[in-house]
């Protein structure tokens, strides 16, 4: 759906496929299966359900979202690890592996459930390497699910990516379509370092242009999603499509927006920031996170500090309020930052 | 392996590691050592007695108080030394201190602060020995205390070690006190080798002040760890001689009587009447293994002491492997 104009996007004349978000996932993890037989996935109900007679996997879920469908067929239940609830424990055994020589793939479900993993996730996934004076290395992936409007309510919506990205030691990114979610789920896997690949709920269903070749997105880099010269929109995640949406329709206010999807928030793209606002001297950050010391704060400072005299208006955020996600309909579309908030606010400091 | 063929290996071991608590004591109160450290000596028997049954190629985790599974696991003292007083020829180039050392090389998955921390990188070691196929060759030791034995991760740990049948051993070293706290207090059953039942993973009690006993339970858990027959669980009666850190005062919380009781099971004190009785190594033996740790020890505090400070640039080195942002903040 994004037309690309940086680098990041697949080449003209490439082979490839409309897919959903989920299968180009599933398609990754395909690959670096294939890929390194170090790769494992563990997880609860990543397959789902066993035979109680033969004592094998049936693969009724395919994990969450179908994210892990058909790979225990294909790869076998000692790739394909179906975990007790019990995410310290299992994720800490992930971080044992990746220290012993293994690339473990960690699917966390939901993506408040991080919490509960939390101490292995910050002493030992994220600090090994450093306390231990670089001797080893932790090659682990995790991924979950994140963000409301699914009615999911407090407990299963959390985008609290600041947490993760606050943390010396670990990278995140935050894919936006079906095309960024191969390329960044592989690199991830690859990486040396433990990364949190977090995937936004509202994204799991979108269709998009994916490539059949096998290939990585470079960590740290963000994308251009549309060009313009009036102002400079940033989204991650979810937000760059509600970008998008508003770029759309400012457009026929004769505003010309330049979006720019983050991709990774840690190691941070400054470079595209920072290149975009000197050219529209206008920034607004959307992001669904709560909005104290979120990565809306966090990329308004930046642009605060490095390009101050370029900007001729308020770095303005929109951002979900400082509030737990509610359930009910109406109380959720109103925590959500949409299209129409974005497009108030630029109207705002545009004077228009 | 038969214990006798291994009696000086242990006896060396024992001994390195109670005269490197003394030291490493000494330089501390002397300020030489650049923060908190949690002596081991008392216990020296209970890692001892494990490693003697382990090589390189196994995998152990450790606690706050680990210099004893450190030194059992063959990690060399003067690197140790150096590390706890923040130097840039320490395991960890200074950075770890006491409660990180590490040393991969040696099959030791590091000193973990977090009390209960390690466990699950334990069985995650033994996962990827399975998964590897090398469980013959390659274990993992979870060590941990009484204190941790309330901890969630170790309940977790062993319901995954049991369900996915993996070659780890549940060390837990009850030396009595968690921090200040009794175990009596604190852990809801006498023996805490009794929650292994829970997980279907046997549970035995030892004396961790008996060195043979160690090694015997350990040899039964070792060898059922690499024929492939999962976790066992083994909980050591043991006692620390010092309080909880190096400035603690446990006379406040314990009393001189129960320190003494503990003081005439000493490991070390018991191995030499036994050798010596039973004429498996002699008193002069002793006495020169005896003075070439001390030497050792001495050379390892030399060492530490005459190394240089890392380099200030070293602070931004090491978070990851590789990372495309500036790390310095903002100043």
């Amino acid at each position: 759906m994004f037309k690309d104009t940086d680098k990041i996007g697949p080449g003209k004349n490439v082979e490839g496929t409309e897919m959903r978000y989920r299968d180009a996932f599933n398609q990754a993890l395909r690959d670096e299966l294939n890929n390194d037989k170090n790769v494992l996935i563990i997880g609860e109900d990543i397959s789902g359900g066993f035979d109680k007679k033969t004592k094998e996997p049936l693969d009724a879920w395919g994990g969450p979202f179908a994210a892990t469908k058909g790979l225990v067929q294909d790869f076998g239940k000692d790739r394909i690890m179906d975990a007790p609830i019990s995410e310290a424990g299992f994720v800490g055994a992930a971080i044992g592996a990746a220290l012993t020589g293994l690339r473990p793939v960690v699917d966390l479900m939901y993506f408040d459930f991080t919490t509960v993993a939390f101490d292995q996730l910050l002493s030992n996934a994220a600090k090994s390497r450093y306390m231990f004076g670089g001797q080893t290395k932790v090659p682990l992936t995790l991924f979950a699910r994140s963000g409301g409007g699914t009615g999911h309510a407090a407990q299963h919506s959390s985008a609290f990516y600041s947490i993760l990205a606050h943390i010396p030691g670990l990278k995140v990114v935050t894919p936006s379509d079906p095309y960024s979610v191969k390329g960044l789920l592989s690199s991830a896997i690859r990486d040396d370092d433990p990364v949190f690949v977090v995937n936004d709920k509202k994204l799991i269903n979108m269709t998009g242009f994916v490539p059949n070749e096998t290939y990585q997105i470079p960590l740290g880099k963000g994308r251009y999603l549309s060009e313009g010269s009036d102002i400079t929109l940033v989204g991650m995640s979810y937000t760059s499509v509600v970008c998008m949406e508003a770029a759309k329709e400012l457009k026929k206010l004769n505003i010309n927006a330049e979006v720019i999807d983050l991709l990774s928030l840690s190691p941070l793209d400054e470079d595209i920031i920072l290149e975009s606002v000197q050219k529209t001297n206008r920034i607004v950050i959307v992001d669904e996170d709560n909005p104290r010391a979120s990565m809306a704060s966090e990329v308004a400072a930046i642009v605060s500090d490095k390009a101050f005299d370029y900007l001729d208006a308020p770095v303005k955020r929109v951002t979900a309020p400082h509030t737990p996600v509610p359930y009910s309909k109406g109380l959720e579309d109103a925590f959500l930052p949409n299209s129409e908030d974005v497009i108030g606010t630029v109207k705002m400091i545009m004077g228009a | 392996m038969k214990i006798e063929n291994k009696l000086e290996w242990i006896y060396e071991t024992l001994i390195r590691i109670r005269f490197f608590e003394e030291a490493m004591l000494e330089q501390t109160y002397k300020g030489n050592s650049m923060g908190v450290t949690h002596p081991s000596d008392g216990q020296e028997a209970v890692p001892t007695g494990i490693c003697a049954h382990l090589t390189e190629k196994d995998w152990i985790g450790s606690t706050h108080r680990g210099h004893g599974h450190c030194i059992a696991k063959g990690l060399e003292t003067k690197k140790m030394m150096a590390e706890i007083m923040g130097k840039f020829t320490g395991n960890c180039k200074g950075k770890g201190g006491s409660m990180h050392i590490a040393d991969f090389s040696k099959g030791m998955l590091g000193a973990n602060a977090i009390v209960g921390a390690s466990i699950p990188l334990a069985v995650g070691a033994a996962l990827t020995a399975k998964y590897q196929g090398k469980e013959k060759d390659s274990i993992g030791v979870a060590f941990f205390g009484d204190g941790a034995s309330s901890q969630g991760v170790l309940h977790e740990s062993m319901n995954l070690a049991s369900i996915w049948k993996l070659p780890v051993i549940f060390a837990c070293e009850n030396n009595q006190y968690a921090e200040a706290t009794p175990a009596w207090y604190a852990v809801s059953i006498e023996d805490i080798a009794d929650r292994a039942a829970s997980y279907n993973i046997p549970g035995v009690v030892v004396d961790g002040m008996d060195v043979f006993a160690v090694y015997d339970a350990a040899e039964q858990a070792v060898k059922r760890a690499r024929e492939g027959k999962g976790p066992t669980f083994l909980e050591f009666k043991t006692y620390r001689y010092h309080g909880h850190f190096h400035a603690d005062q446990p006379e406040k919380y314990r009393t001189s009587e129960e320190e003494n009781l503990w003081k005439k099971r000493d490991c070390i004190i018991n191995f030499e009447k036994r050798v010596i009785k039973q004429k498996l190594i002699n008193k002069n033996r002793l006495d020169s293994i005896k003075k070439k740790i001390q030497k050792e020890i001495e050379d390892a505090v030399e060492f530490g002491l005459s190394s240089p400070l890392p380099p200030e640039e070293t602070l931004y080195e090491d978070v990851y492997v590789n990372y495309s942002n500036d790390l310095r903040g903002f100043r």
